[in-house]
């Protein structure tokens, strides 16, 4: 598609001129115009007036970068991979083994159970990704090239985040449908499989392709703290598989309060239809996740606007 | 044109830049020298607002680089030669460039066009040489058509032909009114394409001048006369006040004479010259003299010298580059 014009009608920088009144502070920042004494001769006369880049033209470019390294496709295709796969598995698991569990934990096994287990497995390949499209630009250098050509550096962050959200998004939410639909498939031998029309079901299959994004979002906050891949690879494994663990050794009830407001605990209470004991409600936990990775990225926001390139 | 006031960059206890003020005109080239180490690296890359100054300030066409509408149209700046990802083809890399500008996507081409890499545009730039991503770099600084171009040490890695091109290129764009701005430690280099001089040492400026003028001023030229009849000639020079250097047996090097001058007198006295021929001073000689004492990284010397001592003004808070 060929973009011509797609900028935006409003004057090229507007914003910090409504402080000074007197034309010595506008004079600087505005090119000179024809009909009007020109102060400085020196100065060339101005070429035409240069369309502002606009948040569109940001967000195209995004797209074409995300889209035209190979890396991105192999994270997505990997993170389903390992996410539909483990469904499949644990729903092996759960219908082979189901006629020697006791009672009890009979009934903790709801349709989404194999998808919640599946998705802590895979979680952390979809943060590689939001991972990658920040670290390799400090990698290769590009960053200091995509900075030339967009120094309004929380525009360019927030376009990448957009860009990285949605992309998440769509393929979040079909790696989720998938693992719903291969584990049903599975579970159906003992009649323990649901339909999305089930109570909270079709929420939890929602739920965990924006559980995805979110994860990848907070992945990318990390990688611009951080700006080097393996240590923000280490650090979003750390942070999402490693502590969810740590939380289930935490002793007594205070262990288990804490360990439900974990990131990947509280995230992970959407796969379910209900919540559970020792589980946030899944909006709840869902929202505290969002909260998280809002925190980190804005952290990030503020070191990225004051860093040098 | 790009004006930098009191332009300062302090890493940790290093001051990179120090107060440095210079402006670069259009409709020349003007050429940003310096030893390795000695700034200019860290002075593009504060025009460009990749690096905060910790004082003073920098504008292009007047504005704040930040506060460009849209910078690839009025400023194109060739970095470090593979600020590039690697997965990405050229042409995908100019491609997404091109896009966050508005700039039509049928430029891409044109500019791949210009720098001869049309052949591999599809193929990964981590397989391209330092001389190919040289000329991507530059064919992504071109891609906006801009008025204010930059080149750090552009000349790098480029093969003969290569490097005759960019020369070429760099007075064209002078020649069309553009402003252009290009570092380079070649001394050689610079004499060949820069109309005008700004010289960098430890941070400071210490020139800022017409090429002609950094070279009268900083080295001198000499005539260099050969002749059988040496041992009458030498004084004869001499006592017209001319300094004389014996440089080998035959040869004399005169200094303030002209050729002209040293031929007349030879002729006048009836004496035979083998050879009469004015050496103009190389750029590298001028240079040499003025930075000798401030190269930072001197060949042989395990440590470099101490950096200067620290500016007494206070370091203005950061954050305070980003004003116009």
């Amino acid at each position: 598609m060929s973009d011509k014009t797609p900028h935006d009608p409003t004057p090229d920088d507007a914003a910090p001129n409504g402080a000074a009144p007197n034309g010595a502070a506008l004079e600087d920042t505005r090119p000179s115009r024809r009909g009007m004494e020109d102060t400085k001769p020196r100065r060339p006369a101005p070429r035409e007036l240069t369309p502002r880049a606009s948040f569109a033209n940001v967000l195209l470019s995004e797209w074409t970068k995300i889209r035209t390294v190979k890396s991105t496709f192999w994270t997505l295709l990997s993170g389903a991979a390992v996410v539909v796969g483990f469904s499949a598995l644990f729903a092996l698991a759960f219908t082979s083994s189901y006629d020697d569990l006791p009672p009890a934990e009979r009934a903790t096994v709801v349709p989404t159970s194999p998808m919640q287990i599946a998705f802590y497995f895979g979680m952390v390949i979809f943060g590689v990704l939001g991972v990658l499209v920040i670290t390799g630009e400090y990698a290769t250098g590009m960053i200091r090239t995509a900075l030339t050509a967009m120094p309004r550096r929380p525009e360019y962050l927030l376009a990448k985040a957009v860009v990285l959200a949605l992309v998440v998004l769509v393929a979040g939410l079909v790696v989720s449908f998938l693992s719903f639909f291969v584990s049903q498939a599975v579970l159906s031998a003992k009649n323990l499989d649901g339909s999305l029309g089930d109570e909270g079901v079709l929420r939890a299959v929602i739920g965990g392709g924006l559980y995805l994004t979110l994860i990848a979002l907070l992945a990318l906050g990390v990688g611009v703290i951080l700006r080097h891949t393996s240590g923000s690879v280490v650090t979003v494994f750390l942070v999402l598989f490693v502590l969810g663990i740590v939380g289930g050794f935490l002793p007594g009830e205070w262990g288990a309060t804490i360990a439900k407001y974990l990131p990947s605990n509280a995230g992970g209470a959407i796969l379910l239809p209900r919540a559970e004991e020792g589980s946030l409600e899944p909006w709840t936990g869902l929202g505290l996740f969002a909260l998280y990775a809002l925190v980190v990225l804005v952290v990030a926001l503020v070191l990225f606007q004051s860093r040098d390139a | 044109m790009i004006e930098a006031r009191g332009l300062t960059k302090r890493f940790g206890s290093k001051l990179a830049v120090n107060q440095v003020s210079f402006t670069v005109l259009p409709g020349q080239v003007t050429g940003f020298l310096g030893p390795n180490g000695a700034g200019k690296s860290t002075t593009m890359r504060m025009i460009l607002g990749l690096d905060r100054p910790t004082a003073g300030h920098v504008t292009v066409n007047g504005r704040h680089y930040s506060r460009l509408a849209a910078p690839l149209r009025e400023v194109g700046a060739l970095l470090d030669a593979k600020s590039v990802h690697g997965g990405r083809s050229a042409h995908h890399h100019l491609l997404c460039l091109a896009q966050s500008n508005g700039i039509p996507r049928e430029r891409v081409d044109e500019v791949l066009d210009m720098v001869g890499l049309q052949a591999v545009a599809r193929k990964p730039t981590r397989g391209f040489s330092l001389g190919m991503g040289q000329r991507l770099g530059i064919a992504a600084a071109l891609l906006g058509d801009p008025a204010v171009l930059m080149f750090d040490e552009p000349v790098n890695g480029l093969d003969p032909e290569g490097i005759h091109w960019i020369r070429g290129l760099m007075r064209k764009l002078a020649a069309e009114g553009r402003t252009v701005f290009v570092s380079s430690h070649l001394m050689s280099e610079m004499a060949i394409t820069a109309d005008h001089l700004v010289v960098i040492g430890q941070g400071r400026i210490l020139a800022d001048t017409d090429m002609q003028d950094f070279i009268d001023r900083n080295a001198t030229s000499h005539v260099l006369v050969r002749s059988p009849q040496m041992s009458e000639l030498g004084p004869l020079m001499a006592a017209r006040g001319w300094r004389v250097e014996m440089v080998a047996d035959l040869s004399l090097k005169v200094f303030g004479a002209r050729a002209a001058e040293i031929g007349d007198l030879a002729a006048d006295h009836g004496m035979r010259l083998h050879e009469l021929a004015t050496v103009q001073p190389s750029l590298e000689e001028a240079f040499m003299q003025l930075t000798g004492d401030v190269v930072e990284y001197h060949a042989g010397l395990p440590e470099p010298p101490p950096p200067p001592p620290p500016l007494g003004d206070a370091p203005a808070p950061p954050g305070n580059g980003d004003l116009p």
